[in-house]
């Protein structure tokens, strides 16, 4: 599933190289291994995965025999034996109007997403016709100085990731300029210590929820008037600012407490305040730093999903939304499909953080 | 202690064998308080010690009896609580590029090259030299050391004592007026030490920067130094005893060893450390 996933959003070559980047350690790990050991733990990971599946599908069984036998004598109670026989019978065919609404076998859950990805291909060709079928209209239209003409069509499953990773970045980016530079100067200043220590101590705990009404109310001001759509503000603001306090709080922390060696050598060398913060206080902290940044990144990408749900931007969390209320015979395999691919792009997430970090820091990080 | 003659324990004179009589250090009734809730802790009190140019000094003494704090008050890494510290006749205040340190722990930069390091304080001391200028010194000092195949590695793949090679390099690129070292070569074992110590006499022949060195070991202190300070253990620590090794320099190990005197050296240094 996740390789179909990443053929999709990427060419085969471009794939295999970043698969290289993400995954250097542990190839290199493995290549150091004794082929034995390397087989026995890959054989252990397939056998758990095939563990789970096997899990997953009994209970989903077990879950749908139930639901059924209710519907059964539901119908046999209110509505007598015929009916009760026609139900099964229904059930037993495996026509959709009757089916149990429960939770989806791995099967569903793999036809869903092969339904997705074909809804993919059908959204992107009908995009694709569209633009061809406008091209000549917009050029016209631009040389009058008009709005173009745009698809405004249902997006894709696709098309919602790529917009929740747009929004998470954009979070990640405003947690990254906020909290980097404030936690440098906090870890560098007792007095600034002091004097931020309540105001995160207070709001690091504060839910997600509430960081989406509070920006809510501010965004809905200060973009008054505004013909813009402001969900998408709301929601990377919200999200930058829930998941900023770990990387403030780390790069805080690793800016004050610099090894008291470093800081006696520029001491002694008489250093400027902009050399011995570029050349020794960061250097020396970014381990702490990225450990933030990585924090940052995977709670971002956690709350996302309640935030775009709130705030009724295009993405993942609508996308899932939208899927519950529906009700239709897939949506919750629809859903599940969704839990996999966020839970597999925060994971994906996490190893392009490690990676940059081991590319840029001194110490290197083991995955887990 | 009450062995030694009176000749040889007031005479701080070298009997001409320094080029120069000028005092580069002088430490006056230099005094360390650490202030605790049961009253103020004395570590040092009453140290008097001059130091002339081109001399090299080494200080012995127990554990804990404040040799490090003296050696990090001249650095101006820690505050004096009384008396002064003035180097050719100038009070110091605070640290500076005159005073070169060469830590115990190699306290290199582990995010760079050994280059890198030593440029780190050259850039600094030399900031109106070209930057092929600052290299050729920053390179000099690295070969001098026995780093030239090294110039590119990262601080933190090298070995212990070959970090200490660049930090030997760091100190005196920078021409420092007085070198300052503590226990440099402690976490070193015994053949690196050696290997270190010879590396260190022989840059510091050409050199002749007066330099304070901290060490444990008696023979590091006698092969190396012109004078070796003895001080008494803490608290109130202050000088007890000074020896002066009259060796000829340059010297060899070989040397040094089989001269006559250094049993009576040795044993001198002892018997304080004993007592």
């Amino acid at each position: 599933m996740k390789q179909s996933v990443s053929l999709n959003t990427a060419g085969k070559i471009a794939r295999f190289n970043i698969f290289r980047f993400l995954f250097q350690g542990s190839i290199a790990k493995v290549k150091q291994m004794d082929p034995k050991v390397a087989l026995k733990k890959v054989a252990i990971s397939i056998a758990s995965i095939l563990l789970f599946l096997g899990l997953w599908h009994m209970g989903a069984k077990a879950l749908y025999n139930k639901e059924a036998d209710f519907k059964i004598n539901k119908a046999l109670e209110e509505r007598g034996q015929a009916a009760a026989d026609s139900e099964a019978a229904c059930i037993a065919s495996g026509n959709p109007d009757c089916q149990p609404n429960t939770l989806p076998s791995p099967a569903q859950v793999w036809a869903s997403f092969n339904s997705l990805l074909k809804d993919h291909g059908i959204i992107s060709a009908d995009k694709a016709a569209f633009k061809e079928k406008t091209a000549a209209l917009n050029a016209q239209r631009e040389a009058e100085n008009l709005d173009p003409i745009v698809y405004t069509g249902r997006p894709s499953f696709v098309d919602q990731i790529w917009r929740s990773l747009g929004t998470v970045f954009a979070g990640f980016l405003l947690a990254f300029f906020i909290a980097v530079p404030l936690g440098i100067f906090i870890g560098l200043s007792p007095n600034l210590k002091s004097a931020f220590n309540w105001f995160i101590q207070v709001f690091k705990p504060v839910s997600p929820v509430v960081w989406y009404l509070l920006v809510f109310m501010i965004v809905k001001t200060v973009l008054i008037g505004s013909p813009d759509d402001s969900s998408f503000t709301i929601s990377f603001v919200s999200v930058g600012l829930c998941s900023m306090w770990a990387t403030l709080v780390n790069t805080a922390m690793g800016v004050s407490s610099v090894d008291n060696d470093y800081i006696n050598v520029a001491k002694v060398l008489k250093l400027g305040t902009f050399q011995k913060i570029f050349k020794v206080i960061l250097p020396s902290s970014l381990p702490l730093i990225f450990t933030g940044l990585k924090i940052t990144l995977s709670v971002g990408w956690m709350v996302l999903i309640a935030i775009e749900l709130l705030a009724q931007s295009p993405g993942l969390g609508t996308f899932v939304w939208e899927e519950f209320q529906n009700g239709a015979n897939d949506s919750n395999a629809k859903i599940i499909v969704a839990m996999f691919v966020i839970g597999i792009i925060g994971f994906l997430l996490d190893r392009i953080m490690l990676a940059i970090q081991n590319s840029v820091s001194f110490v290197k990080t083991d995955a887990i | 202690m009450s062995t030694i003659t009176a000749n040889k324990t007031t005479d701080f004179g070298h009997n001409g064998i320094f080029p120069s009589n000028e005092v580069m250090l002088d430490l006056k009734n230099l005094k360390k308080v650490y202030p605790t809730p049961k009253g103020d802790y004395v570590v040092l009190e009453d140290l008097n010690l001059q130091i002339k140019k081109e001399e090299f000094v080494t200080i012995i003494g127990h554990s804990g009896c404040g040799k490090t704090t003296m050696l990090s008050m001249i650095a101006g890494l820690n505050e004096i609580s009384g008396g002064n510290i003035s180097v050719l006749g100038k009070y110091i205040k605070g640290p500076g590029p005159d005073r070169g340190v060469i830590f115990q722990a190699p306290s290199l930069m582990p995010w760079m090259t050994s280059l890198q390091n030593v440029l780190l304080g050259v850039n600094q001391v030399f900031p109106h030299a070209t930057k092929n200028q600052r290299n050729d010194i920053a390179k000099y000092y690295l070969q001098k050391v026995g780093l030239e195949n090294a110039f590119h590695k990262k601080a933190s793949d090298l070995s212990q004592g070959m970090q200490q090679r660049v930090g030997i390099a760091r100190a005196f690129a920078i021409k420092p007026k007085v070198l300052l070292l503590d226990e440099p070569f402690g976490m070193l074992d015994s053949l690196t030490r050696g290997e270190l110590q010879d590396i260190l006499i022989e840059i510091w022949n050409k050199e002749k920067i007066t330099a304070v060195m901290i060490t444990h070991d008696v023979d590091e202190a006698i092969f190396l130094a012109d004078r070796v300070v003895m001080m008494t253990s803490g608290p109130k620590a202050k000088i007890g005893d000074i020896l002066n090794i009259d060796f000829e320099r340059p010297r060899t190990r070989k040397s040094v060893l089989e001269h006559d005197d250094y049993y009576t050296y040795r044993k001198h240094l002892i018997d304080f450390l004993e007592h």
